[in-house]
C-alpha cells in the first residue's frame, strides 16, 4: 500500500489551555483533493501550520511527503505549494514579479520560470495582465495568483486554506472551476481547508471534520452521507397530521419521519421506494403536490456531526 | 547566497521601485538637505570633512532605515505577506540578511550619493583654484562610517521591526531610537575625560568611532539573527 502523502498521529498543539489542536490522526492518500472542514477556530489553520512545521506539535508527530514536520520542515517545505489564509501577494510588484519571486526561491532557472509563468496565467486567463501592479486586480483575480503562486514549481502536494472565503457565490464558483481543472491538469494532491460545504462537496475525494480541534470524522462524501442517514424523501402537501406521522413511522423501511409546515422529511432505510409511502399519505387524507428523493447533503452530515458533538 | 540575493531582489522591487512618486519623496529630501542644501551652506568646508560635516552624514543611515526597515519587515506582517514566504522553502537567516543587506546597501548607497552630489556642487561654484576632492583618507572614513551606521540602524530596526505590529509603530520607535541614541551619544563623549579626548588625532577618534560602531553592529545583528525565527514569526 502506498504511503500516504500525509499522516498525523495524536498530533496536538495547545496554546497555554486552548486546544487547538487535539489528538488529531489522519491519512491523506497522494493524488485526491483532501477536504478539512470546520467552522471558524476549528483548528485547521493551526493544523496546516503544524503540517509545514512553521508550529512545534504539544504532542503527536506528523509526516508531510514522509518527513518529519518537527526535524525536517525545510524538507517540506522545499516541496509544498501554499496558499494560507491570506493571499500573501506583494501588491506594490506586478503579477510577473510575484511569481518570478517565488520561481527564484525555487530555484527555477530564468528560462523555466518565464516558461512556467507564462503557462500557469494563460491557463487562467491573466497573461494580459502580467505587468499590471497586483494592488490593481480584483480579489478574485489576486487569488487566482495566489493558486498559480502555489503551483508555479510543479509541487507534489499543496495546502489551500480557506481559498474562496468571503467572496460572491459567482467570484466563488469561478475559482472553484479554475482550481479543479488546475489540480487535475497538474495532478497534485490537495490539502483544502474550508468551512464552505458546497466546495467541498464539488472538489473532494475525501473529506475530514474537525470541531474545537478534534477530528469528528474522515470519509468520502458519499460515506460520510450513508453514516449520518440513508436517503432521504421530501413530501411538499396539505392535510399532513400527526396520524400520517405515526403511520410512517411504523412503515419499517421508514428510519425516521419529521413534519413541519406541510413538508414531510423522511429518512428511509436502504434503497426502499417512496411510492408506497406516498400511497399510505395520500389513503390517510393527505395531499401531495410534490415528491422529491435525494441523499443527504454533505451540510446535513457537517451539522449532524455538530449536532452529536453538542450533545 | 543566492537566496540572500533573491530577498534583495524582491525588496529593491518591492520597497524601492515600485512605490510611485511618494516613495521617492523621502529619498529625494534626504538627497536635497545632506547633498544639495548642506554642501552650499558650508561651502568650501564642505570638503574638508570636518568632525561636524562628517556627523551630519551619519545621520543618513537612520534617516533612511527608519521608513524603509519598519516596511521590510513590521509592513510584511501588515500586509500579510510574511506567512506565505516564512511556508516556502526559503530560510530564515536568508530573509533576515537579505532585508538587512537591501536596507544598507540603500542608505548606504544613498549616503556616497550626497556625498559625491556635495562635492561636485561646491566645486561647480567655486570660481577659482582647481578641482577639489574630499582628503582621501577621510573620505574612505566617511564611506565606512556611513556603511557602519547602516548596519546599525537597520539590525536596530529589525530588532524593532520584530517585536511591533505595525510599520507606523516600528518608525515611531526607531525615530525616538534615533534621537536617544544621538543624545546617548553627545553625553558619553562629554562624560569622557577631557584628556581622553585630546589625546586623538581625528583619525584616531574617527577610528575609535568605527570600532564601538563595528562592535554594536554585531551586537544588535547577533541579537537579530537570534530572535527572527519561523514558529515566533508565526505566533506572533
Amino acid at each position: 500500500m502506498p504511503e500516504p502523502i500525509i499522516r498525523t498521529e495524536h498530533l496536538s498543539r495547545f496554546f497555554g489551555t486552548v486546544k487547538a489542536v487535539d489528538d488529531v490522526s489522519l491519512e491523506v492518500p497522494a493524488g485526491i483533493v483532501f477536504g478539512f472542514l470546520g467552522p471558524n477556530g476549528a483548528g485547521k489553520t493551526t493544523t496546516i501550520h503544524l503540517l509545514l512545521g512553521l508550529l512545534e506539535p504539544t504532542q503527536g508527530q506528523a509526516r508531510v511527503l514522509s518527513f518529519d514536520t518537527r526535524t525536517q520542515a525545510d524538507e517540506i517545505r522545499t516541496r509544498i505549494g501554499a496558499l494560507l489564509e491570506f493571499a500573501g501577494l506583494y501588491e506594490r510588484m506586478t503579477a510577473e514579479d510575484n511569481l518570478d519571486f517565488y520561481g527564484r526561491i525555487y530555484h527555477m532557472t530564468a528560462a523555466e520560470r518565464r516558461a512556467r509563468i507564462k503557462e500557469l496565467l494563460t491557463h487562467l486567463d491573466l497573461w494580459d495582465r502580467r505587468k499590471d501592479q497586483v494592488a490593481k486586480w480584483s480579489r478574485g483575480m489576486k487569488q487566482k495568483l495566489a493558486v498559480a503562486r502555489a503551483l508555479l514549481h510543479h509541487p507534489p502536494l499543496i495546502f489551500l486554506d480557506e481559498p474562496t472565503a468571503g467572496f460572491d457565490p459567482v467570484a466563488a464558483a469561478t475559482l472553484r472551476n479554475d482550481l479543479a481543472s488546475l489540480v487535475a491538469r497538474e495532478g497534485v494532491t490537495v490539502f483544502l481547508t474550508t468551512h464552505n460545504l458546497t466546495e467541498a462537496e464539488k472538489l473532494c475525494a475525501q473529506v475530514g471534520v474537525i470541531r474545537q480541534g478534534k477530528l469528528l470524522t474522515v470519509g468520502n462524501p458519499d460515506e460520510l452521507r450513508l453514516r449520518t442517514g440513508g436517503p432521504q424523501a421530501e413530501i411538499v402537501g396539505h392535510g399532513f397530521n400527526d396520524q400520517i406521522l405515526a403511520l410512517l413511522r411504523e412503515r419499517p423501511e421508514v428510519a425516521n419521519a419529521e413534519l413541519q409546515n406541510n413538508h414531510l422529511t423522511i429518512e428511509l432505510r436502504g434503497e426502499s421506494k417512496v411510492g408506497p409511502l406516498v400511497s399510505l399519505i395520500v389513503r390517510s387524507g393527505g395531499e401531495v403536490e410534490e415528491v422529491r428523493k435525494g441523499k443527504a447533503s454533505l451540510e446535513d452530515v457537517f451539522l449532524t456531526l455538530m449536532e452529536e458533538e453538542n450533545t | 547566497m543566492s537566496d540572500i540575493w533573491t530577498m534583495v531582489w524582491k525588496e529593491s522591487k518591492d520597497l524601492l521601485f515600485q512605490g510611485g512618486w511618494r516613495s521617492l519623496i523621502r529619498p529625494l529630501f534626504v538627497i536635497g538637505i545632506m547633498g544639495i542644501y548642506l554642501p552650499l551652506q558650508f561651502g568650501s568646508q564642505w570638503v574638508a570633512l570636518t568632525p561636524l560635516g562628517m556627523l551630519l552624514l551619519l545621520w543618513i543611515p537612520f534617516f533612511v532605515v527608519i521608513s524603509f526597515i519598519g516596511d521590510a519587515i513590521a509592513g510584511e506582517r501588515e500586509r500579510h505577506t510574511l506567512e506565505t514566504l516564512l511556508a516556502s522553502r526559503m530560510p530564515d537567516r536568508a530573509i533576515l540578511l537579505g532585508k538587512i543587506v537591501a536596507t544598507v546597501l540603500y542608505a548606504w548607497g544613498m549616503g556616497i550619493l550626497s556625498l559625491l552630489l556635495g562635492l561636485v556642487l561646491v566645486d561647480l561654484l567655486r570660481t577659482q583654484g582647481n578641482w577639489m576632492f574630499y582628503p582621501l583618507d577621510l573620505f574612505v572614513d566617511a564611506i565606512v562610517l556611513i556603511l557602519l551606521a547602516s548596519v546599525l540602524a537597520t539590525s536596530a530596526g529589525v530588532l524593532i521591526s520584530l517585536r511591533v505590529a505595525t510599520v507606523r509603530q516600528a518608525q515611531q520607535i526607531l525615530s525616538i531610537g534615533t534621537i536617544v541614541f544621538v543624545f546617548g551619544v553627545t553625553f558619553a563623549l562629554r562624560a569622557l575625560p577631557a584628556n581622553v579626548l585630546s589625546s586623538l588625532n581625528y583619525s584616531q577618534f574617527l577610528l575609535s568611532a568605527m570600532a564601538v560602531l563595528a562592535v554594536l553592529d554585531a551586537i544588535l545583528l547577533g541579537i537579530s539573527l537570534m530572535s527572527f525565527h519561523r514558529s515566533r514569526l508565526i505566533l506572533s
